[in-house]
């Protein structure tokens, strides 16, 4: 994503005399060419991805079903089913679960984890650190059916390996405390993005800076503080950006829990599922998933504007050096 | 002998730190290492009595093999079909001006960044409802090249941008046709980008659940991830053998496919490229 730190046109314009020279066109493409090279990836686009984001608009204000009457012949109900959504106790349930969810595995626990191995890993070479750098990179790149059933059979009220280790055989932490699991699944499963930012953005911190620190007596903390986060603030706020749209976005808590029990664990991703396609009320989902589309607008939008904050702070930073 | 109180604490510290993330990362992984080699495969993580029945038990599921073949359809149909758009995309744009193609970028990447498959699964799922696209591969393939087009397009471009035009020049100057340039000078310089977006690609599909859970309907269509689900959540009790061989067995190509990028090109850090 760095290329959207600086403006590109003015990169091409500097980098781009040779292009320039044969009339910006190296090739000898031609306009009429360049469009159709093109043309069927924007079509692709186009058709599969913007037009849902359009026509969800549309369907949001429709009785929409998945069978029966309004299947065939959806009318046109205006805004009742925005209504609907934001009077429903479900949806408010949901928002709440989906903040805890956000706050609590991405924001909190990938950030200060992630953050915390790096640190601790940042001056070691050998086999600790590429043993754990390795661990959390599988916990990433697997596939989440997989590690979804790894944390079932973790969890298993029966004979789960938890159980078998803290001798508390019996206890059904899936029932129990399904959010808390959910929650602490996705710190398991996400923060290997974090460690590997944060390890590149220590590795920008000058050893200089650290080593004055530690001679003058500095605690970790204060460390930390005064020579460390200013180096790396701007990493900081657009990775949370960043990772609280993923997590935001994340399906893979319905492979654990299927929202349940009692939709206790029925964040906004499983909870449009559960509406559109399990009791299949598709324009009532529309409503939602427009909802959802423009939370993620608003997180995106505040993650370009960091990123261009970030671009001209680390400019106007590099000019005097 | 203060500080050396102090410094003997901080390793203890240390040390524990350390170690309690390697059990929280390890413990989970443990079933997967062990239980496919285990003659009686339970529920909890245990050092296997060696065998490799298992194994037999995966080959023989009607299903198993069928669904990563499946996967393997999916993955390739849309690495293919996106590395070839975007690079036709991503060249035209990086080689030829066009107004407002800055804008256009960057109004591409927000959208895909905004319109995920969980955000837009309702009017997806309609779209291809109506596009008569459910139970089709080819339908699912379509949706996710357009949510995967707008990054690789991006990617792609920057890597375009950063090679040299001499090249194409020259062979202009010897009379060489636009579309044998793009074949015999393009396509071999930015062969390494290519890759990258291909791999990419491929490990985004591999993993994917949602987008074939919703449009395929048919078991024998499904791929790895939809039927690894179904394995543990339909009828009565998960048969473990299978579950646990068939999940070996569906990581491992993720798991060589990271030794192989991160080996190749080294691992360096690009910012949020996974998803």
């Amino acid at each position: 994503m760095a290329p959207l730190t600086s403006p590109p046109s003015e990169a091409a314009r500097r980098g781009g005399t040779a292009a320039a020279s044969a009339g910006g066109d190296a090739a000898g493409l031609g306009r009429g060419r360049a469009a159709a090279f093109v043309a069927p990836a924007l079509v692709l686009i186009a058709v599969f991805l913007v037009f849902p984001a359009l026509w969800t608009l549309y369907l949001g204000t429709t009785d929409y079903r998945l069978t029966g009457i309004a299947a065939s012949e959806p009318k046109f109900v205006g805004a009742r089913n925005y209504g609907d959504v934001l009077g429903d106790g479900d949806f408010h349930r949901s928002l709440w679960l989906t903040l805890q969810f956000v706050l609590g595995s991405a924001v909190i626990g990938q950030t200060l984890l992630g953050f915390a191995i790096a640190w601790v890993m940042r001056d070691r070479t050998g086999f600790v650190r590429r043993v754990v750098e390795a661990l959390v990179l599988l916990a990433w790149i697997l596939p989440g059916s997989v590690i979804a059933f790894l944390w079932i059979a973790l969890l298993d009220r029966d004979g789960g390996t938890l159980n078998a280790l803290l001798g508390t055989p019996g206890t059904a932490w899936l029932i129990d405390h399904p959010m808390a699991c959910v929650i602490v699944f996705n710190v398991w499963h996400g923060t290997a993005f974090s460690m590997m930012l944060y390890g590149a953005a220590l590795g920008n911190v000058p050893p200089s800076h650290l080593e004055t620190a530690r001679l003058a007596g500095a605690s970790t903390l204060q460390t930390l503080r005064d020579a460390v986060f200013p180096r790396i603030r701007g990493h900081v706020l657009t990775s949370l950006l960043l990772i609280s749209l993923w997590t935001f976005n994340d399906f893979t808590p319905f492979l654990i829990t299927a929202g349940g029990p009692d939709k206790r664990s029925e964040i906004m991703s499983v909870y449009v599922y559960r509406t559109a396609l399990g009791d299949g009320r598709l324009g009532f989902g529309a409503a939602i998933s427009l909802v959802m589309i423009l939370i993620n607008l608003a997180i995106a939008l505040v993650y370009l504007r960091a990123l261009r904050e970030r671009g001209r702070r680390e400019s106007r930073e590099a000019v005097p050096a | 002998m203060n500080t050396l109180v102090r410094e003997t604490l901080r390793r203890i510290g240390l040390a524990t730190f350390v170690s309690a993330v390697l059990g929280f990362f390890a413990l989970p992984l443990l079933w997967l290492a062990f239980t496919p080699f285990d003659s009686s495969p339970g529920i909890a993580a245990s050092l296997p009595d060696f065998t490799l029945h298992n194994f037999k038990i995966l080959m023989d599921n009607p299903y198993a093999l069928e669904s990563l073949r499946n996967s393997v359809l999916l993955a390739a149909g849309t690495a293919l079909l996106v590395v070839v758009c975007a690079a036709l995309a991503a060249y035209a744009l990086s080689r030829v001006r066009v107004p407002g193609r800055d804008a256009l970028l960057y109004v591409l990447l927000l959208l895909s960044s905004i319109i995920t498959g969980t955000a837009a699964m309702v009017p997806i799922f309609l779209l291809a409802f109506n596009l008569h696209l459910i139970d089709s591969r080819l339908g699912v393939i379509l949706v996710l090249t357009g949510g995967l087009l707008p990054a690789a397009i991006f990617l792609l471009k920057d890597f375009t941008d950063s090679t040299p035009t001499s090249y194409e020049e020259a062979a202009r100057v010897f009379g060489a046709s636009p579309l044998q340039i793009l074949r015999h000078v393009v396509v071999p310089v930015i062969r390494p980008g290519l890759a990258t977006v291909g791999v990419w690609t491929v490990a985004q599909v591999w993993g994917d659940f949602l987008m074939p859970f919703l449009l395929l309907r048919n078991p024998d269509k499904a791929p790895a991830s939809v039927i690894m689900y179904t394995f543990y959540t339909e009828g009565g009790q998960p048969d473990l053998p299978l579950i646990s061989t068939f999940s070996l067995l569906y990581s491992l190509p993720v798991v060589v496919m990271y030794l192989f990028v991160s080996r190749r090109y080294g691992f360096r850090f690009h910012g949020g490229i996974k998803r």
